[in-house]
This record gives C-alpha cells, sequence and structure tokens, in this order.
C-alpha cells in the first residue's frame, strides 16, 4: 500500500455505496412506518384490552426487544425464505417489529403523559371509548411522543448495517463487498460511515429542535 | 426435518446434541458476556468523560467532548466495527495495526453505545435540581468537590434506567461480532443449525440471549434500587427485591438513543 | 444599633434577565451586625438582590462589595472588571444562604449535610467539624435527627438542618430568602423561632425577604419596600409598618396584612 487514501477508489465506491444507500432509506421509512402503525395497536392493547390478551402480548413485546436483531434477522430469513421471494422484505418487516416494541413503550409513555383530567373530562361528555381515544387521547399523546419517536427512527437507519447477516445489499455491506473485491476496505468503509454521519447528524439536530419547540 | 412440527419431533434427540456441544455453546457464551462486560465498562467510562466534558466551562473541551459523541454515534455500529476491523490494518505504519478480534468488539461496542451513554450522563446531571448547584455555591464547596460529592450521586440514580436499555442494546449488538472472526454466543449455536434444525437453534439463541438480558436487568434494577435508597426516595434493597425482576421498559432519557 | 461600618454595599446595581430589567440602578448598604428585610409584591426583584449577593446570579452592570471586598466586578484603572473565579469564591465563603427550598443534599444524612463545608473548604478536622454541628444541632432542635436523611424530615424539620448548615460556616452575612414560604403553615413557627434566637444570640448581618411581616417586625433593624426594581421607601420596621409614608407601601401592607 503506498498511500492510505486512494481517491480512484473512494470514486469507484461511490456507485455501489449509493445504490446500497437506496435501500438503507427504504428499509428505514418502510421499517419505521410499520413500528409507528403496531407500535401504537400494541400500546392501545396493552392499555385497555383484557388481561388474557394484553398479558401475552406484553410477554412477546419484552421478548423481542430483549433479543438481538441480528438473530431475528437470520431466523426469520431461514423461516420464511421459501415462502417470501425479497430478503429485503423480510428484513424490513424484522426492523419494523423489533421497533414497534420500542415505539409501543414511546405511545406508553405519551398515553401515560395525557392527564387523567382529560380521560374524566371525556367520561363526563359521554364520548364513547374508541372516540376518547382518536380524538382526545391518541393527538396529545403523538405530541408528547414526536421527539422520541424521531430518535427511534435515526436508531433504525443506522441499524439497517444489520441487514448484511441476510445479505441484503445495503451500503455497509457494498462497502465490505466492494473491500473484499478489490483488497481495499478503507475507502469504501469509512465512506459509508460518512454519509451516515451526514445524514443521521442534521435529522438528530432537527429533532433536538423540534424537542425544545414543543417541551 | 425442519419446521414448527420438526421442532418438536426432534427436541429430545436435539437436547441431546446440544448437550454434546456444550463446550463449545458454553465458549460462545463466554465470548458474548466478555464482549458484553468489557464493552459496557468502556462505555460507561467513555460516557463519564464526555458527558461532563459536554458541561465544561472550557469551550474547546465542550466542543471536543461533542464532536467525539457525533461522531460515534453517528456513523454507526457495523461501520465502526468493520473500520477497525477491515481498516485499521490496512493504514500505513505507524497508523495501521491488527487488533485481536475481541479488542475491536469492546472498543465498537465501547465507543458506540458510550457515545450513546455520555449523553444520559449530560442529561442526568442537567436535571438534577438547581437549587442543589446553588446550595454548593452558597456553601463556596469546589465545583469538583460538588460534582462528585452530591451531583453525581443524584444523577447516578436518573441515569440507571436509560443506561440499563443501553447495555441491553449493546448485548445485542454484540452478536454481529461473527462477522469479525470472534466466535460468540450466536456465531456458536449457527454451528449446530445444519444438524438441530433452524427453530430448535434460534429458538435456543434468543431465549439465551433473553436470559442474558434479564440478568442484566436484574443487576440494574438492584443498583437503580440501591441508588434511589441512597438518595431517600424509595425503600431499601432488601425490601424491594421484588421490584428487581420488573422490565427495564423501552425508557430513554435525553439522548438515550440516536 | 450596630449601623456604623457598611458591611454590604450595592453601587448602581443593575441586573436585567433578557431584556426585562428587574434591578435598575440600585445603591443601598448594610451595616455590620445590622438586619434588613426586602418587603414588597413578588416579582419586584428582592430575591434576586440575595442572589447577586451569592453570585448566583452575574451582575448586569454596578458594584457589589462585601467588607471593603468587590464581589462579582470591580473597578480599575477606569474599567470595570471581573473578579476572578476563586477570589469571588474566597469572598462568597463569609456570605451563608438559607432558600425557600432548602436544597438539602439528599444523599447525605443531616449531620454530613452540615459538616460537608466546614471539612472540605475550611478545612476543619472531622472531630471539630461534628461537635460544632452537635451544637448547632442542638441550636435548632434537630440534634435528635442528625442520622436521618432529608428525605425522612419535615419540611419544617430540613429548613432547620439547612440553617444549621449554613451558620456551620460561620458566616458574617446571613441571606435568608423566603425560608418559610415553602413550609405548611404549622411548620412556619419552629422556623422563624429559631431565626430569632440567633438574630438575639448572634452580630452576623442579615439580609433577609419575607413574607412574614411580624417576624420582619421583630428581628429587623431596617425595612426596606421594594417595587419593580427600586426602593420606594426605607426606615425603622416600627416606621415602616405603622405609619408608612408612600402610598404603595400602603397598598402592599394592606393587601398582605
Amino acid at each position: 500500500m503506498s498511500s492510505w487514501w486512494s481517491w480512484e477508489h473512494a470514486i469507484g465506491a461511490l456507485p455501489t455505496l449509493l445504490d446500497g444507500f437506496k435501500i438503507t432509506l427504504l428499509a428505514t421509512v418502510l421499517g419505521t412506518l410499520i413500528a409507528l402503525v403496531l407500535g401504537l395497536i400494541v400500546a392501545i392493547i396493552r392499555r385497555s384490552a383484557p388481561s388474557i390478551v394484553s398479558a401475552p402480548v406484553t410477554g412477546v413485546v419484552e421478548f423481542v426487544r430483549m433479543t438481538p436483531l441480528v438473530v431475528q434477522l437470520v431466523f426469520a430469513n431461514l423461516v420464511l425464505s421459501p415462502y417470501v421471494d425479497s430478503t429485503l422484505a423480510i428484513g424490513i418487516w424484522v426492523l419494523g417489529i423489533h421497533y414497534t416494541t420500542y415505539m409501543a413503550e414511546v405511545y406508553r409513555a405519551g398515553i401515560d403523559a395525557v392527564p387523567t383530567g382529560q380521560w374524566e373530562a371525556a367520561t363526563a361528555l359521554s364520548l364513547p371509548r374508541s372516540r376518547t381515544w382518536r380524538a382526545v387521547i391518541v393527538p396529545q399523546a403523538i405530541r408528547n411522543t414526536l421527539p422520541a419517536l424521531g430518535n427511534y427512527a435515526i436508531s433504525m437507519f443506522k441499524e439497517t448495517p444489520f441487514f448484511f447477516v441476510i445479505y441484503i445489499p445495503e451500503m455497509v455491506r457494498n462497502a465490505q463487498t466492494y473491500g473484499g473485491d478489490t483488497f481495499r476496505y478503507t475507502e469504501a468503509i469509512t465512506l459509508a460511515g460518512l454519509i451516515f454521519l451526514a445524514a443521521s447528524y442534521p435529522t438528530s439536530l432537527l429533532i433536538r429542535r423540534l424537542e425544545k419547540k414543543l417541551a | 426435518m425442519d419446521g414448527v412440527i420438526g421442532f418438536f419431533a426432534d427436541l429430545g434427540p436435539n437436547f441431546q446434541l446440544l448437550l454434546d456441544r456444550s463446550p463449545q455453546i458454553i465458549e460462545g457464551v463466554r465470548v458474548t458476556v466478555l464482549a458484553t462486560v468489557l464493552g459496557a465498562l468502556l462505555a460507561l467510562l467513555i460516557a463519564f468523560v464526555f458527558g461532563i466534558a459536554q458541561l465544561s466551562k472550557a469551550a474547546v473541551v465542550r466542543w471536543v467532548a461533542r464532536i467525539f459523541v457525533e461522531f460515534f454515534r453517528g456513523t454507526s455500529l457495523v461501520v465502526q466495527l468493520f473500520w477497525l476491523f477491515f481498516v485499521l490494518p490496512q493504514l500505513p505504519y505507524p497508523l495501521g495495526f491488527r487488533l485481536d478480534p475481541l479488542l475491536v468488539a469492546v472498543l465498537a461496542l465501547g465507543l458506540n453505545y458510550g457515545a450513546y451513554a455520555a449523553e444520559v450522563v449530560r442529561g442526568s446531571i442537567n436535571s438534577v435540581p438547581k437549587g442543589q448547584y446553588e446550595a454548593l455555591s452558597a456553601l463556596s464547596i469546589s465545583p469538583a468537590r460538588g460534582m462528585v460529592r452530591v451531583i453525581i450521586p443524584q444523577a447516578w440514580a436518573l441515569m440507571i434506567p436509560s443506561l440499563s436499555n443501553l447495555w441491553i442494546q449493546l448485548l445485542k449488538g454484540s452478536a454481529i461480532v461473527g462477522s469479525i472472526t470472534l466466535y460468540d454466543l450466536f456465531f456458536q449455536v449457527e454451528q449446530v443449525r445444519d444438524r438441530t434444525g433452524t427453530w430448535f437453534a434460534y429458538l435456543f439463541a434468543l431465549l439465551a440471549y433473553f436470559l442474558i438480558a434479564w440478568v442484566i436487568v436484574v443487576i440494574m434494577n438492584a443498583l437503580e434500587v440501591r441508588a434511589k435508597h441512597s438518595i431517600g426516595r424509595g425503600p431499601a434493597l432488601r425490601e424491594a427485591w421484588r421490584s428487581l425482576f420488573r422490565p427495564p421498559g423501552g425508557k430513554t432519557a435525553e439522548g438515550g438513543l440516536a | 444599633m450596630p449601623e456604623n461600618t457598611p458591611h454590604l454595599e450595592f453601587r448602581d446595581v443593575t441586573k436585567s434577565f433578557g431584556g426585562n430589567t428587574v434591578l435598575n440602578d440600585l445603591n443601598f448598604t448594610v451595616g455590620t451586625g445590622e438586619r434588613v428585610t426586602l418587603i414588597g409584591p413578588s416579582g419586584s426583584g428582592k430575591t434576586t438582590i440575595l442572589r447577586l449577593v451569592m453570585t448566583l446570579e452575574e451582575l448586569t452592570g454596578g458594584y457589589i462589595d462585601l467588607g471593603g471586598n468587590p464581589l462579582q466586578y470591580e473597578e480599575r484603572g477606569g474599567r470595570r472588571m471581573r473578579v476572578p473565579d476563586r477570589q469571588r469564591r474566597r469572598t462568597t465563603q463569609q456570605v451563608g444562604m438559607v432558600f425557600q427550598h432548602f436544597n438539602l443534599f439528599p444523599n447525605m444524612t443531616v449531620m454530613e449535610n452540615i459538616v460537608e463545608a466546614p471539612i472540605h473548604v475550611m478545612g476543619l478536622k472531622k472531630a471539630e467539624a461534628e461537635a460544632k454541628a452537635e451544637a448547632l444541632l442542638d441550636k435548632v432542635g434537630m440534634a435528635w435527627k442528625k442520622d436521618a436523611r432529608p428525605s425522612q424530615l419535615s419540611g419544617g424539620q430540613q429548613q432547620r438542618v439547612a440553617i444549621a448548615r449554613a451558620l456551620a460556616m460561620d458566616p458574617e452575612v446571613l441571606l435568608l430568602d423566603e425560608v418559610t414560604s415553602a413550609l405548611d403553615p404549622e411548620q412556619v413557627g419552629e422556623v422563624l423561632a429559631v431565626l430569632q434566637d440567633i438574630a438575639a444570640e448572634t452580630d452576623i448581618s442579615m439580609l433577609i425577604v419575607t413574607h412574614e411581616m411580624q417576624f420582619a417586625r421583630d428581628v429587623s433593624d431596617r425595612v426596606m419596600m421594594f417595587d419593580q426594581g427600586s426602593i420606594v421607601e426605607e426606615g425603622e420596621p416600627d416606621k415602616i409598618f405603622s405609619d408608612p409614608s408612600h402610598q404603595r407601601t400602603q397598598d402592599f401592607l394592606r393587601a398582605v396584612l
């Protein structure tokens, strides 16, 4: 190795990195959507369903949250690949479900933070329960939780490289492949890191500002 | 045989197989626990140094700490792991050198989660009531001593739930170290997969991680009860042992994640 | 009245938060051993005055001197210079403060709260500091709780410990910032009684912010009525409370008495 940094390799790796970045972004966006929707459903079930339903849900949620995403990815891929063509789809669903367990917790905290007076007022107005949830509780809870939800979205973004264990060609996997093919890891992996930094830092600044604004 | 049916049909022989392979499995557990504990200790050290440095009066210190934290939070664990493993040895002398895979894992886990934890430390110190700082000032107690004797003991109680979650995340993150030739629990379980079938091997792996995570939860809950008791909130440890087994929830105090 | 030498001197003091001026060109002195009470509507800047003396707030303009030494800023060569932190700490060592919300350290026992600064700031030996703490706790009637944690005490008890903690530093000036405002009504008396004893037995200068007008009348040498950041009128307590000359003072006293 004559010089430690080769612009030739940096430019050479860029197309495959950007291809990978598209997958990273897609996985983040779809995974976040899944987690946002399922997380809310789980939170409401845990809050209002009878314990015969909510207890097992709680158990599964704890189990999923406290076990590695990597193991879940490989497991789901082996079990599902005979039935599902797209490994990426499997990866996105596993990522989304893994983060559902975190988002559910965020929603729960947000729901708990809505003052009991709001529930009492809704009862005093004889609002039906579903209407209370939709019109009174959820809008306030979501406002409380926006920053935390945003932080988890960034966190998912930074965990998409775990997809490499099921051979999804996201950015870091592509960087590693490029390194393996050319015997030059420096440029590809360094660039991958910098792209992550460039994308996640401004987003986290944005969320911090949102936090201050909502506080 | 594979699938759910195979899982039950082969349960007996599979356990036998697992027992035969127990030396390897135990070695895997040892590596996972070692990486998780050493990584957490490094992360804790980094968290306190860079969390407190961000509150320094000197702007230079503050900025260096800020850049460090943002850098290691922002560049993704996997990238850091691969960088230390693949890139570092390729750098020219005297910058480049090859590290032991365990050291790579501990460094990457410690730096990445330490950067997150630094935010937790910073946030918790900031949440200690202002009156405490004012009382220290009124008694002319030096900032350094006040930090050690008064502020950190109170901040510690506040930060434990978030640190507990980060430690579990560190454990989960450690499951990728197989890719840098560190043969951890997950790697060892994968070696028996083609013999036991997918369901058995992976449910075992998940359960094993779950149990390790619970040990972390119990340790951290105990620390939290103790810390709270020491600042006069909540019962002593021996009266509150039941609460040690409650799950941590997804608490993310100041900057717990992202 | 020992009002001969100025112990604490405010010169042209101005304090603003953002664009909001709370103290405007304030001038007054507190004599050695004098007890001065600040009264007036909330938001009139009384507490800010105490916090400036304790250097918990930074002066916007002007000077405060303590025993002839500059506290936050000094005039040197015609320029207003900031006093270095170490020198500030040395000067403020002579000042003690009791807070509205006590601010005891929850991770320490009552005894540890009191001996912390004497040992580590004044350099007293542990046994010495503890004997002194014991005596002070006795004086405030809290010796029987010396091994308790603050969280095990009532508000009134915590405040009495906080008073002992402040006195353990042998302050020459004691700042009392609404020390009974956070207490349940039945606990106010015990705290005021302790303070009255201390006022009678020592010659510590005191600057007091309180809403307890009877207490102000009993312990003060001088009362200053504040409104919107300036002194409306000042005088001996009997004069201010029975025959205030200013309309604002009359209105205020009518509202609180």
